[in-house]
């Protein structure tokens, strides 16, 4: 077990004139499930690509030895022939395509030049995918048919085909639920016994704990330290005082009461009914009643497709859902939201669990993008916009919430992700809103960004705001939120306050409510 | 950094005149000077008119990802529409101009509604319109050329604003040009001066000295070179106020307004614009509604020009149209463009046109050369964003 399958020696890649990676030793042992770790930007997904030939030999200098020579790889192919198999973040699946077909997307299985071979296709791919766990699919059903979990294992089954001996995952678990997850970790775990080595990017550090054999952390380019399990101290305070290079005594931020007084209920929604877009017979939000105070911080728990996102996005200007039914009030008002706009000029914001797609505008600069919502309203007179003051409130947001980047002009898709979801929130604290409902505030960010984020969210508390957090990390929401109310199958399954609220009582009204 | 940034966006600015201001050159060279003379100046705005015309509303179209195929054929509608009335039916010139007008408003309507309300790709709506705004003009003009048209008409095309002669070396000189070229020249160093003002006012970064100088000189060298060339010739070209007209309230609009951002934001990414408040529906609806007002206005300033209606007319301006805002720096997949980029897209299409005429290369010869210049600007374009990446 002890022979090295990979070792990096002395990596440098610089990119014009900046060194994303800088004298990077990585080794790796057979048969071995080595987590990689760092803030991000650290230059995690930089190494990768370089190992997988992305960036191809002489772009960067130093050494890769896998199993024992020097490769030099100029296109992925190359580093794919030997085995290396890298599974990025975001799925390389074709949606309409089926399960058969996308588990040999780039790899088909072919008699003669080009013609494909049906009958190998679909007998080897219930092969691969029986090693996911996933021998029961159908192989002809569109891979859209399947959850995301499902899909990430399909991902998996598409290296498997590829005959692979080292498995990249960059993030695999990043849009899953703890259910999921665990599911494909315990297959990584199947496949060590396999002798199959891994090599696993993640933010989840509890999962790293669980799976991996050994850690590597990396910070600024540099790798500062790798721990193995069983000889070092493998906690989770352990790897971040590794990641931030001290220790972060409070992952969470303290509220002292007396600076942040609990006020007056700001929002309330009162027996809201929500039925499913497609489908008018499906009831996604049954009889939904909450209510938000000033200076309070409210979390909605739940499971994956729990129904929090609908309740949150239906409340959001009707942005979810049909037949809503139900009474919002606000600050003991009635109101009434057709559209996103009414639920902006009354006050509410609402920041998504998907800040790519439906936050920002990636091709625009921190400016544009973080005035986007408020312009009607706040940078604007008679429909003309007034653009000096524009950049004078976008340079006062970058400050105070602290965003990374060289000016108001830069473009936001060059940011990194905790910069990005700061842009995302000072866009909705220029609405100036009276409530603010966060999607999952700190999904696929690193932990120094997260904590700016929390404290981001004091600020608003202590300015007399109500927020909601909707989290799926269970510790995140116990450690910043006032109360809590739990969310299961589309119903309040409990509320719990800060005092008596701990993880496991979350789950057990979950369970509660399951068996009801 | 931030300076270096800066500096950057300033020089790609000046970037798009200087090809333009280049290839101008490359034919004074080529045609030895013909391309210089008064008239063809003259010729360039009145040849132009209707494609910058287009490439305004175009812009907007190509802002949001998409393009609308059919303004060629609403061109010929228009166009055919209003002659038919004042030459058939005898109606007043301004009847005809609103009808022509209601008519680009409705067609734009129609392509809006279904791009907008009913979400059918404007690709396929606009491919519609286009068959069936070409078939509409063949058929109310019987494919006949409809004409002459009135005077009054032909103004609006060919005419000039009146003029104050005076002798000029062997010809003469309008005064109303020049009076115009130094209203103009006073306005932008007004402009710029308070620009400067209001800059410092807030604390931001100002280009240094000498590169406002040389941007303005730049700037107001083509403004009087420009200027006294039409007044050499016949003065100001009605055509030409009405372009500068449009071109000043879109590029208003578009860089100053509430509106114009939402349709930058659309384009950028539709789902956060939509999430963002913004109506994408009315935004989309609008867009396309106003294309065929634009290529109402278009159709009449053709037609006037030709001093008849016939059923070809406009074809191939979409393409025209289109390949302008690409030129201009504007991206395919949208959210990124300007209308002074469209404008001098158009323009650099049009030098490109009139300098091949003038030395004598067929508009088959033409159509290659344009195809390369689009193809070059593009491909360049991107890859010197990708570079900078």
């Amino acid at each position: 077990m002890s022979d090295i399958i990979l070792e990096m020696n002395h990596i440098t890649k610089e990119f014009s004139g900046v060194k994303a990676l800088d004298d990077v030793t990585f080794k790796v042992k057979r048969g071995e499930i080595h987590a990689l770790c760092g803030e991000n930007g650290a230059g995690k997904s930089t190494l990768m690509n370089v190992l997988s030939g992305v960036y191809p030999y002489g772009e960067y200098s130093g050494d890769i030895v896998y199993n024992g020579e020097i490769s030099k790889f100029h296109k992925i192919k190359d580093s794919e022939e030997k085995g290396i198999v890298i599974i990025h973040q975001e799925l390389a699946l074709s949606p309409f395509l089926s399960i058969a077909e996308n588990v040999f997307i780039g790899n088909e299985q072919t008699q003669m030049k080009g013609v494909i071979n049906w009958t190998e296709t679909r007998s080897k791919a219930k092969e691969v995918l029986a090693r996911v766990g996933l021998e029961n699919e159908d192989i002809n059903a569109p891979i859209n048919s399947l959850g995301v979990g499902k899909q990430q294992l399909i991902e998996i089954a598409k290296a498997m085909a590829k005959k692979v001996e080292l498995l990249i995952l960059d993030e695999p678990t990043a849009a899953l639920n703890d259910e999921e997850s665990k599911k494909l970790l315990d297959i990584m775990l199947d496949l060590k016994k396999h002798g199959i080595t891994c090599i696993i990017i993640s933010h989840k550090l509890n999962e790293l704990s669980y799976v991996s054999d050994a850690i590597t952390v990396i910070r600024d380019g540099k790798t500062i330290e790798t721990l193995v399990k069983g000889v070092d101290d493998f906690s989770e305070d352990r790897i971040i005082k590794g990641m931030v290079g001290r220790e972060l005594t409070n992952r969470y931020p303290d509220r002292k009461r007396e600076d942040c007084p609990i006020g007056d209920v700001i929002m309330e929604v009162n027996h809201w009914n929500v039925f499913h877009p497609d489908d008018a017979e499906r009831q996604m939000l049954k009889d939904i009643s909450i209510n938000v105070r000033a200076g309070e911080v409210v979390g909605l728990a739940g499971l994956m497709g729990a129904g929090r996102t609908e309740l949150a996005m239906s409340i959001f200007g009707r942005e979810y859902g049909q037949k809503i039914s139900g009474e919002i009030k606000m600050h003991g008002e009635p109101i009434h939201i057709k559209n996103v706009k009414d639920a902006i000029d009354h006050k509410i914001s609402y920041t998504s669990e998907d800040r790519k797609t439906y936050g920002l505008v990636l091709i625009d600069d921190i400016k544009h993008n973080m005035t986007m919502a408020a312009l009607r309203s706040y940078f604007s007179k008679n429909g003309v916009v007034n653009s000096n003051e524009e950049i004078v409130k976008s340079e006062e947001y970058k400050k105070r919430i602290n965003v990374k980047a060289t000016s108001i002009n830069q473009t936001v898709g060059s940011l990194s992700g905790g910069n990005q979801q700061k842009v995302v929130l000072a866009k909705w604290m220029l609405t100036q809103p009276d409530v603010l409902i966060l999607d999952e505030p700190t999904r696929g960010i690193d932990v120094g960004a997260k904590y700016e984020i929390y404290c981001a969210i004091n600020e608003l508390a202590k300015s007399g705001k109500a927020v909601i957090v909707i989290s799926s990390e269970m510790p995140e929401l116990i450690g910043i939120c006032d109360r809590i109310y739990v969310i299961n199958e589309g119903e309040i399954a409990g509320e719990l306050s800060k005092e008596e609220v701990s993880q496991e009582k979350i789950m057990s009204c979950i369970m509660a409510h399951n068996r009801k | 950094m931030n300076t270096k940034k800066a500096k950057n966006i300033d020089l790609k600015q000046y970037g798009m005149f200087l090809a333009l201001i280049a290839i101008f050159i490359l034919f004074f060279i080529l045609s030895k000077g013909a391309n210089a003379t008064p008239v063809n100046i003259n010729n360039l705005v009145m040849q132009n008119g209707y494609v910058v015309i287009l490439a305004t509303g175009m812009l907007l179209c190509v802002l949001t990802g998409n393009v609308d195929l059919g303004v060629g054929s609403v061109v010929a509608l228009c166009g055919a529409s209003a002659a038919i009335l004042v030459v058939d039916f005898g109606a007043p010139v301004w009847v005809a101009f609103i009808v022509a007008l209601l008519i680009g408003a409705v067609s734009g309507v129609f392509a809006g509604f279904f791009i907008a309300y009913l979400g059918i790709p404007p690709f396929v709506v606009t491919l519609a319109t286009m068959l069936m705004g070409r078939g509409l003009t063949y058929t109310i003009l019987k494919a006949q050329t409809k004409g002459p048209l009135p005077d009054n008409y032909v103004k609006v095309g060919a005419g000039f604003l009146p003029t104050m002669k005076v002798p000029f070396g062997a010809g003469t000189l309008d005064l109303v040009a020049v009076i115009i070229a130094i209203v103009a020249t006073v306005l932008l160093i007004l402009s710029e001066m308070k620009d400067v003002k209001t800059k410092k006012k807030y604390g931001f970064h100002t280009s240094p000295l000498w590169q406002l100088i040389l941007k303005n000189a730049i700037i107001l060298f083509i403004v009087w070179f420009f200027f006294l060339k039409l007044a050499q010739y016949n003065g100001i070209p009605v055509v030409l106020v009405i372009m500068f007209v449009l071109v000043a309230i879109y590029h208003f609009i578009t860089s100053k307004t509430v509106a114009g951002r939402q349709v930058y934001a659309l384009g950028g990414n539709a789902k956060a614009a939509r999430l963002s408040g913004i109506n994408t529906k009315k935004v989309f609806f609008w867009v396309y509604a106003n294309m065929g007002i634009l290529a109402a206005i278009a159709g009449i300033v053709l037609s006037a020009r030709n001093a008849s209606a016939t059923p070809k007319a406009g074809d191939g301006f979409e393409l025209d149209a289109i390949g302008s805002c690409y030129i201009g720096g504007a991206a395919a997949a949208g959210g990124v463009g300007t209308i002074v980029g469209a404008v001098v897209g158009a323009f650099i299409m049009g030098i490109l046109n009139n300098g091949m005429s003038l030395i004598g290369w067929t508009t088959d010869v033409q159509k290659v050369v344009k195809g390369i210049v689009l193809l070059g600007a593009v491909t360049f374009d991107l890859l010197s964003k990708r570079k900078k990446n």
